[in-house]
């Protein structure tokens, strides 16, 4: 079709006339730069019918000038052909990265075909890091797993992370620089940016704007350009940061310090409304922090209390003993109830609750917090008002909590500002005239994002020069004069702090893609005076003089583990098994950096493999664990130098360094993070006055809500956030937690709330807040919503996402910078008509009535015994009963033998107890197993691909649920329905369990999935494997096959991994080490809620949870067998709580009936 | 009617006769044979063949997309796996069932009156299996493998796997068409023989003559035809059982609830006759019009097979209440639910159209005067066909839509190219029938000629009547 487009446009053009753009060779060149990746040829092809490219053939060839434009002739071909070729090899004369490319003139010494390396790095997600380790075959990154040294992470990564190695190879990232909409140059940019920024006297109206930066070199550099132009600006906008968090740090303590908690010391936690288990940058630390609280094995047993109070549940919620629902005002009200009942805050003159119930709780809530002092926890995250947020800080000073379960760090956020307060003052700014040039770095995208009361847009429009760097281009970029593709973290160095603010090096895996440039390369460039530096040049030179010093203590320790810092071979998998940590511990094939693994060859060739010189020290992982941080040993830096061996030292900036940059350098990457770097402590003295202040507040905001009306809560969206992952499938595709909801958001409402107002799912409804509309938004009901609530989430209805253009209501133009997240008397109109949300779990398709589906689920689910669970006084008094709920058939009945497992015997135990359903693991899965992602028609046609899927189920009242999450894989049963019913044997039984799927055998019958009691298997219905995109090939996982139509998948344990290991096994000769092998969603779990291995050994894990009394198959009744079993779901209600009426698991059984 | 005022013996019913008043051999001959042989083509014949081809080609644009695209075309989904295709495999094979019981069951019986149904019947029955065929190898996700379910050498020495009833019903419904085939074609070997030598047409006469397999009429033939006949009636008689025990089996052997059930073999096949008789009618009621075969398919075949009908339904119905009785005595919380699901749950409407359909609207059988009445016979058989596809798809979707964990229930509805495929497959079967009455002698000539005074069954009736 190309080929067809060039001659048509060529015939049309006739022959060149003479004096027509000359072909610049430098011209060529960039735009040959800007044209990489998988368009290339196509490109090229593109590129030849320019007027350019005909005048150069004119000159190469002018005997046969004449003859080219005038249809396909021989000549014609061959001429195409061979300047076809002479333009490849253009590309060839690219410049090529200034880090030291290592050819495979040998095989690297650890790089095997087959066999992937892991290299230390971090993604960041709204500005912070977590540490993890990107999975690269043959130099493609293919998955992202937690890196179990790094304190964010502990090696669980959460869905955003993982979804991120998607992200990197999105067809629909930006691949060309855009001047004016059309292709433009580097050199323009720099040329213009530059000169503009130099026309600017001492950079009076030139303006940067970020999202959250913890980088530090990158705060550096906006800092040394801050001082070189003293008049210029740093504006800061992350759409759902901590903005009242940070307000109400400076009215409690008179500056912004970051709050942080201990969950493994808390006793008793009440959680306000946050979901600090799921979201925000410490999510996946505390997620492992509170399951630990939360474990009960045999015969012992603490547990730690939970309560929520919320207007709208989140992931904490399921796991909450008492979980109290109140609309947004009373939630406020509570806080200031309990403060009072605490003595944190001044009793006012009206009691702040009406509700006896709330008041009961208040007072049984508050002696049990008085009760754990210093070991409770009153967590009020983000959302509740900084007033409130206040009230919180001073109730755990009040309980003693502060430096206990609670403690205050120095800000990790690079020079943290009020963001809002920041915004206002650009957009004030620029529509005053005063900015004349804005440069919106890493994807920030106000004009989509930024709140209603802010006109961004129409203010932008008067800068003179506006430049966009993203990912993608967006909303904002289509208003910039320039846009210029951004690096990814795994295309790119760079450096940022985790949560508490422990500073990782981001290395990258592979070659930018399509030519992006990092933030800190654009500012180099276009305002530094460095137009050629690299980010691994920037990011050298930061830590050049910063390093050793930092990282003497590690490299102590990293001697002691091997002995020397020998050269030995760091893969954990050539070598022999890393140590073998418990939960919690290393990821199976853990490697260190990449130690020489040069990637080089191919258009992959990797700055990341040239930059991790080989020879790293042999710093055992599985050792290594625990010495974060534990910088007491310290040793004269400077001795040892690990460069010994065969490489050479990474070129460019850094060759001058003395060795024990070099050596630290290395150690740094090697680990993933610098030890020492975490923030320090902040000596937080509490402002008693704030205290009273802020409960005056309350109780004015208390005295000014009407009965009645519907408050409007604005939340980032659990799987795509503020709107940035719009265009990444997976998380788009990810059922959001509690909602189930994919590719959409919905305003979400609870029963009573849809009832009174008569709307039901789907039904469209106008949103008006304060004067401002929303056209048109879908309801979705959720039970566990308060009354008077309607909660939409951010990020979607985006004009500019690709794929996700489209989808769903914008949330933002009901934003305001004075109601950031809840926004009192909502007014709903419905419009009478439907917007199909789809949703993956009871699909209300045919019939309308509220309670229906939920109500049948809800019961059946409950006689059917599918989750199981008791109270902790239940558990105590009698271990076994669980078990005794329902009798599972005995082995022996049966009138086939049993299956014999004289080897392994895989299985898989998942621990209700913990499981938050923050689903990070589906998307592990999806990456780990090449599983396509299907779009929202085929989930509303009931076809998603997910091997594991998260089941939530409602507890209870229906108008005030608990709820429970049941991650629910492939059950491997040991008498599978499904084995016998599959005419071609493409479904069979492994000898060590395992329940096989043989795709190339299937014909695709679906009788397996039918007679399949957990419905886990998943059917190719049409083509969903994307095999048109070749970017996208790279992202597969080498070890597992991409399906083809027709043919039924399902989990199958991660069968490539335990292949992986018994040949390691083998090559070793020692049995696969105790806990080593792990599945990917095992993996990546924050709460550790699944353990997996070899249950013929009882030193496994998985046998120790199997054995356990709380032990139960689901479904066992069927005699099924399965050998993915659970753990039963064990609450720890509070006794004074628990008689009273509300939706404990114990009301719920007497209360619902 | 005539010898009963004669005789006067008050104690026999009044039994009417199979074939009309004043026929001879002779007379049957023509009538049967000239409808193909020297008649124009009938206008009725060519308006009705236009639309059976017009659905034809619906069901080949069908299936084409489906094999571009794939089965996800369809609306079959995650959990319902089965939906149309499998509806309309059992509710074809089902149909399939009449014509073999008529023509091996009643003959061994000696049932004379199925003389002049059993062709066309026979003929509906290879037409309906030839349609129900198709479908388990469309719904597959992967049809162009559909041979690895037969048991054939390959160089990977694999076998189908045996426990899985779909291979079962691969070899209960190739054999099943193989006999009915067979069966059907030996008996038109005479008749063909008839056709060859009252052709005029040249090429008639040689493909007539090709298929007569020369048959000359030698007592010779005439005996072996007999027992060849007679070996294959007798073939067919299990068959007839097992085909549809076997289609059952794909249900009852699965363990979702409102699958799993003993009942199904007996309640299948007492469905299958039940449809098939009411196919039968449809077809016999406007082909005797439509000939002026009133003589030859009279009244008493009509209500005879209304009282077939009659008795196949009441079967079914009983199946239908035991199948609820079952789901309340087993006390199993999923066969309780699935019952409770059916009657009342998103898929209620289904349920209740079908106890409508095959419950209650047979029940007009007990009268003679509806049972006699072609009109009736005619509008109830279309509502029991109706029925048993609706039986089929409470079986196969509501128990799907709903079985074990609730948070994987989902509903199922079929898509156009569902509709598309099931009607054209009714667009396959009718033009293959319309071909067959223009081309075929639609009742055997040379049975009815047995039956007509004269004949050596005709002059038993006569008697005994």
């Amino acid at each position: 079709m190309d080929s067809v487009n060039a001659k048509g446009k060529c015939g049309a053009q006739g022959a060149p006339q003479p004096g027509t753009a000359r072909l610049d060779v430098e011209e060529v060149r960039e735009r040959l730069r800007t044209k990489q990746g998988p368009e290339y040829w196509r490109s090229l092809e593109e590129l030849a019918s320019t007027p350019e490219f005909e005048d150069l053939l004119h000159r190469e060839f002018p005997r046969f000038a004449s003859e080219w434009p005038s249809g396909v002739s021989r000549r014609g071909f061959l001429q195409l052909a061979s300047a076809s070729l002479a333009l490849a090899g253009l590309t060839g004369c690219t410049k090529q990265p200034l880090e030291k490319i290592i050819p495979y003139v040998r095989q690297p010494e650890q790089l095997i075909p087959g066999k992937p390396l892991y290299f230390a790095t971090a993604i960041t997600h709204a500005g912070y890091a977590m540490g993890v380790l990107a999975e690269s075959h043959q130099g493609r990154p293919t998955k992202i797993e937690g890196n179990p040294d790094h304190p964010a992470s502990l090696g669980a990564a959460d869905s955003f992370a993982q979804a991120s190695v998607l992200t990197l190879y999105d067809p629909e990232r930006s691949q060309s620089i855009l001047h004016n909409g059309r292709a433009g140059t580097w050199s323009g940019l720099i040329s213009q940016l530059g000169e503009t920024a130099r026309s600017l006297a001492g950079g009076q109206g030139l303006r940067i704007l970020t999202g959250t930066v913890t980088s530090p070199t990158l705060a550096a550099q906006i800092a040394d350009l801050l001082r070189a132009n003293p008049q210029a600006r740093w504006h800061r906008w992350e759409p759902a940061g901590s903005h009242q968090g940070r307000a109400a740090a400076i009215r409690a303590f008179g500056r912004p310090v970051d709050t942080r908690y201990d969950f493994t010391k808390a006793q008793v936690v009440l959680s306000l409304g946050a979901d600090v288990l799921c979201e925000g940058s410490a999510g996946v630390r505390y997620a492992r922090d509170f399951a630990e609280g939360r474990r009960v094995r045999a015969h012992h047993g603490t547990m730690t209390r939970v309560y929520t109070v919320e207007s709208s549940p989140v992931g904490l919620s399921a796991l909450a003993d008492h979980r109290l629902q109140l609309p947004p005002a009373q939630v406020e009200g509570f806080v200031l109830a309990l403060a009072q009942t605490l003595g944190a805050a001044p009793a006012g003159a009206a009691p702040p609750l009406a509700d006896a119930k709330a008041q009961k709780w208040v007072a049984e809530v508050a002696k049990d917090l008085q009760a754990h002092r210093g070991a409770s926890l009153v967590v009020g995250d983000e959302y509740l008002s900084p007033a409130a947020q206040v009230l919180v800080h001073g109730i755990n000073q009040a309980l003693g909590n502060a430096g206990n379960t609670v403690f205050y760090q120095e800000p990790v956020e690079a020079d943290p500002v009020d963001h809002v307060q920041s915004l206002a003052e650009l957009v004030r700014d620029m529509a005053a005239g005063q900015v004349s040039a804005l440069l919106i770095l890493d994807g920030v995208n106000p004009v989509y994002t930024a709140p209603a009361d802010l006109p961004f847009k129409a203010a932008m429009e008067k800068v003179q020069l506006r430049v966009h760097h993203g990912l993608f281009q967006d909303e904002t970029s289509q208003f910039c004069h320039w846009h210029i593709p951004a690096a990814h973290e795994l295309e790119s160095w760079g450096d940022a702090r985790a949560f508490d603010g422990t500073v990782t090096i981001q290395q990258p895996l592979i070659e930018p893609l399509y030519g992006g440039k990092t933030a800190g390369e654009l500012l180099a460039a276009t305002l530094g005076n460095q137009a050629d530096a690299t980010s691994y040049d920037l990011i050298r030179q930061y830590w050049t003089s910063r390093l050793p010093g930092l990282t003497a203590g590690l490299a102590a320790a990293a001697q002691d583990t091997a002995g020397g810092g020998s050269n030995t071979t760091l893969l954990g998998f050539s070598g022999a098994f890393p140590g073998a940590p418990g939960i919690g511990g290393k990821p199976p094939v853990t490697t260190g950096n990449p130690a020489g693994g040069a990637m080089a060859g191919g258009a992959m060739a990797g700055g990341a493999a040239a930059a991790a010189a080989p020879g790293s020290p042999a710093n055992n992982l599985g050792a290594g664990s625990g010495n974060n941080g534990n910088g007491t040993a310290a040793q004269p830096a400077g001795t040892a130098p690990a460069t010994a061996g065969t490489a050479a030292a990474p070129a460019a900036a850094g060759t001058a360094t003395n060795s024990a940059f070099e050596k630290a350098w290395r150690e740094a990457l090697h680990a993933g993070l610098i030890p020492a770097t975490a923030a320090p402590r902040a000596t937080a003295a509490f402002n008693g006055g704030a205290a009273q202040q802020a409960a005056a507040e309350i109780q004015a905001a208390l005295g000014r809500a009407k009965p009645g009306e519907i408050t409007l809560q604005l939340r980032p969206d659990p799987t795509i956030w503020d709107g940035r992952y719009a265009a990444n499938v997976w998380l788009q595709e990810l059922p959001k937690p509690v909602s189930k909801l994919v590719w959409d958001n919905a305003l979400v409402i609870g029963p009573k709330t849809a009832e009174r107002l008569k709307l039901t799912w789907h039904d469209t409804v106008e949103v008006a807040v304060g004067g401002r509309k929303l056209a048109k938004a879908a309801i979705w009901v959720l039970p566990g919503v308060a009354e008077d609530t309607a909660l939409l989430t951010l990020g979607y209805g985006r004009e500019h996402a690709g794929k996700a253009s489209g989808q769903g209501f914008n949330a933002y133009p009901l934003r305001t910078t004075a109601a950031l997240w809840e926004a009192p008397g909502v007014t709903l109109r419905a419009l009478g008509g439907q917007y199909i949300v789809a949703c993956t779990q009871n699909h209300h398709a045919m019939r309308g009535t509220i309670e229906h589906e939920d109500d049948v689920a809800t019961e059946q689910a409950k006689a059917r015994h599918v989750i199981r669970g008791g109270t902790l006084a239940e558990f105590q008094q009698n271990p076994d009963f669980i078990k005794e709920e329902r009798e599972a058939p005995a082995a022996d009945e049966t009138l086939y033998p049993n299956y014999k497992y004289d080897g392994h015997a895989w299985g898989m135990s998942i621990d209700l107890n913990v499981c938050t359903g923050c689903s990070s693991c589906i998307v592990a899965c999806q990456a780990e197993n090449n599983i396509p992602s299907v779009g929202k028609d085929q989930v509303l046609a009931r076809r998603e691909m997910h091997w594991l899927r998260v089941d939530r189920y409602f507890e209870g009242d229906l108008d005030e649920p608990t709820f429970t999450f049941q991650p629910l894989p492939c059950m491997h049963c040991e008498n599978a329905p499904c084995e016998v019913v599959c005419p071609v044997a493409a479904t069979v039984h492994s000898d060590e369990g395992l329940n096989d799927m043989v795709y190339n055998r299937c014909v695709g019958t679906r009788y397996c999935s039918n007679n399949c009691p957990y419905k886990v298997r998943r059917f190719n219905f049409l083509r969903y494997s994307d095999k048109d995109t070749p970017v996208l090939e790279l992202l597969n996982n080498p070890d597992v096959t991409v399906r083809m139509r027709g043919v039924m998948e399902k989990c199958t344990y991660c069968v490539q991994r335990i292949e992986q290991a018994k040949i390691q096994s083998k090559v070793d000769r020692q049995p696969i080490p105790v806990n080593w092998l792990q599945t990917a969603c095992q993996q990546t779990c924050p709460t550790g809620a699944i353990a997996f291995g070899d249950q013929n050994n009882p030193e496994w894990e998985v046998s120790k949870w199997k054995a356990d009394p709380l032990s139960y198959g689901l479904l066992e009744d069927l005699n099924t067998r399965p050998r993915t079993t659970y753990l039963a779901k064990l609450r720890n209600p509070n006794p004074a709580l628990a008689t009273a009426p509300d939706n404990t698991a114990e009301g719920a059984e007497h209360g619902h009936a | 009617m005539a010898t009963l005022e004669k005789t006067g013996i008050p104690a026999k019913p009044y039994v009417p006769p199979i074939v009309g008043p004043g026929h001879t051999a002779g007379t049957v001959t023509d009538k049967i044979a000239d409808v193909i042989l020297t008649k124009t083509t009938p206008k009725w014949w060519l308006l009705g063949f236009t639309i059976a081809f017009g659905l034809l080609m619906v069901f080949l644009t069908a299936v084409t997309w489906l094999f571009v695209k794939g089965v996800g075309v369809w609306g079959v989904n995650w959990p319902v796996g089965w939906g149309f295709a499998i509806i309309n495999f059992v509710w074809w094979i089902g149909i399939g069932h009449a014509g073999t019981l008529i023509s091996a069951i009643l003959l061994l019986f000696r049932q004379e009156w199925r003389t002049s149904i059993n062709r066309f019947a026979e003929a509906m029955t290879l037409f309906a299996v030839a349609c129900a065929g198709m479908f388990p190898v469309l719904h597959l996700g992967r049809p162009w493998l559909f041979y690895w379910l037969l048991p054939y050498p390959n160089t990977m020495t694999l076998w189908p796997q045996f426990r899985s009833p779909l291979i079962w019903d691969v070899f209960a419904v190739t054999t099943y068409a193989t006999v009915s085939a067979m069966f059907w074609f030996v008996g038109l070997v005479p008749d063909l023989a008839t056709m060859r030598d009252r052709a005029k047409n040249k090429a008639a006469r040689l493909l007539y003559g090709m298929g007569s397999l020369g048959w000359r009429g030698s007592a010779r033939h005439w005996h072996n035809y007999e027992t060849a006949y007679l070996l294959l009636a007798g073939l067919s008689t299990p068959l007839v059982l097992s085909v549809h025990t076997v289609v059952s089996f794909d249900f009852s052997i699965g363990i979702v609830p409102g699958w799993h059930a003993t009942i199904f073999p007996p309640y299948f096949v007492a469905g299958a006759i039940y449809a098939g008789f009411a196919m039968v009618l449809l077809l016999a009621i406007p082909l005797r019009v439509a000939f002026g075969w009133k003589d030859f398919i009279t009244d008493r075949h009509l209500e005879n097979m209304g009282k077939v009908m009659l008795a196949t339904g009441l079967i079914v119905f009983y199946g239908y209440v035991m199948e609820l009785f079952f789901a309340w005595y087993s006390a199993n919380t999923y066969e309780i639910f699935m019952a409770r699901n059916r009657v009342f749950g998103p898929y209620w409407a289904f349920w209740w159209a079908l106890i409508f359909c095959n419950g209650f609207t047979p029940q007009l059988l007990w009268f003679r005067r509806i049972r006699t009445s072609p009109l009736w016979l005619f509008l109830i058989s279309l509502v029991v066909s109706v029925g048993m596809w609706l039986e089929r798809f409470v079986i196969v979707v509501t128990s799907l839509t709903r079985d074990f964990l609730p948070s994987s229930w989902g509903l199922y509805k079929g898509t156009i190219w569902d509709w598309a495929t099931f009607i054209g497959t009714l667009g396959l079967f009718s033009t293959l029938f319309f071909l067959f009455i223009r081309i075929l002698p639609a009742i055997s000539i040379f049975e009815m000629r047995t039956i007509v005074p004269g004949g050596e069954a005709g002059d038993k009736i006569t008697e005994v009547v």
